[in-house]
């Protein structure tokens, strides 16, 4: 008996269709690794996280990039991190992280009289 | 303007626009989304292309004398001459019968697995490639000045294929046999680039060199071999085709053939 598993891929839905021509493909090992996408849009600005997309390295990734993120004109320049590089704080402390900062109103330079020729504050 | 000038538009643009069109086919249909995006955003330059030559072939063909439209009467379509008006881009893309193709055969093959779709796109990008960076410098201005808008977009193709060609050949067996095999089946259509046909106003033939300097080293570096076979199909510079082009057409110019006119 034949055991082989078929994996569709983005996009089949059907042999005709499929990617492969119809055959099968392993399904492990397969998935390409995450990366994550930084545009700078022009000159003199940073570099902005915009999304993520998956490809096997890092040269991959940063044309990946071009193709889904900067289509429209969007950047002059791509960073791309491997996600699992990204270390996050973690929701469930919340809490104590964010919520002290809440009543701290002092912490924002709101009290200054502003002179009216000032206009971008 | 010269007939020759307004049958090489024609040429140029049937290339890119059968390429675009077999392209087309793997929207929503890529081995992942992201690589989807990149066949599809390829296709699009293509068809950018498409439309600045036939825009170009048009007005050339509506300035022309009796004597001139006499000359090129075989590659106009039959449809446009009720209509009565003058000749558009759409009329040359949609309403042309396969012998009034010039394209490549190489272009019109089946879209076949991924391996044989980046391989056609390298060994068409490398010819594009080497040959807008020659017709940039033609005297004809508007066909050398698409060729120099063009030739970024046609580097960055040429680069994504290459990759890709690596990539499979220098990747798992099955994927060096699927991208050999390609290198086997299109190997006898890649002679035709480099066969002068009369309305060319770039010397094709001089191309070769620089052409397979660029797939013998890239092909090496995935671990492939340049075919030794020598047999060369032509025919689609002269209109004869192969039976692929019937039911691209087909599909691709239904709606304006079943609604002529037509517009969104």
């Amino acid at each position: 008996m034949n055991n082989s598993i078929i994996k569709y891929c983005y996009g089949d839905y059907g042999d005709k269709e499929s990617s492969t021509g119809g055959g099968t493909i392993k399904t492990s090992a397969n998935e390409w690794p995450l990366w994550e996408i930084f545009i700078r849009s022009k000159q003199g600005l940073d570099h902005k996280h915009v999304g993520s997309l998956h490809a096997v390295d890092a040269q991959m990734a940063i044309e990946n990039a071009r193709d889904v993120y900067t289509r429209r004109q969007e950047g002059v320049s791509i960073w791309v991190v491997e996600s699992k590089y990204i270390h996050a704080s973690n929701p469930d402390e919340a809490e104590s992280f964010y919520e002290p900062a809440n009543d701290k109103v002092y912490r924002h330079p709101t009290f200054y009289d502003l002179p009216d020729e000032i206009k971008h504050m | 303007m010269n007939t020759k000038n307004f049958i090489y538009a024609l040429h140029l643009a049937d290339n890119a626009l059968i390429l675009a069109q077999r392209n087309a086919e793997w929207t929503g249909h890529g081995p992942v989304l992201e690589q989807d995006i990149a066949i599809t955003n390829i296709s699009l330059d293509l068809l950018g292309q498409v439309r600045n030559f036939y825009q170009y072939a048009a007005v050339l063909y509506n300035g022309f004398s009796d004597k001139q439209k006499e000359e090129v009467n075989q590659f106009i379509p039959r449809l446009w001459k009720e209509y009565h008006r003058e000749l558009q881009e759409d009329d040359l893309a949609f309403l042309r019968d396969e012998h009034q193709h010039l394209n490549l055969l190489i272009t019109e093959l089946p879209r076949g697995d991924w391996a044989q779709t980046v391989l056609r796109q390298f060994f068409f990008s490398a010819f594009q490639f080497y040959l807008y960076q020659q017709l940039q410098n033609n005297t004809d201005q508007q066909l050398a000045a698409i060729a120099a808008k063009s030739i970024k977009e046609v580097t960055y193709h040429l680069r994504w294929s290459a990759e890709w060609v690596i990539r499979l050949g220098d990747g798992t067996e099955e994927s060096n046999d699927r991208i050999k095999n390609a290198v086997a089946d299109q190997w006898m259509f890649t002679g035709e680039m480099f066969i002068p046909e009369e309305f060319e106003l770039v010397d094709v033939g001089a191309l070769k060199n620089s052409w397979t300097k660029k797939i013998e080293d890239v092909l090496s570096q995935a671990a492939l071999e340049l075919p030794r076979q020598t047999w060369i199909q032509s025919g689609g510079k002269g209109g004869k085709h192969s039976e692929y082009l019937g039911y691209l057409l087909a599909e691709m110019q239904y709606l304006q053939r079943a609604f002529p006119n037509s517009t969104w």
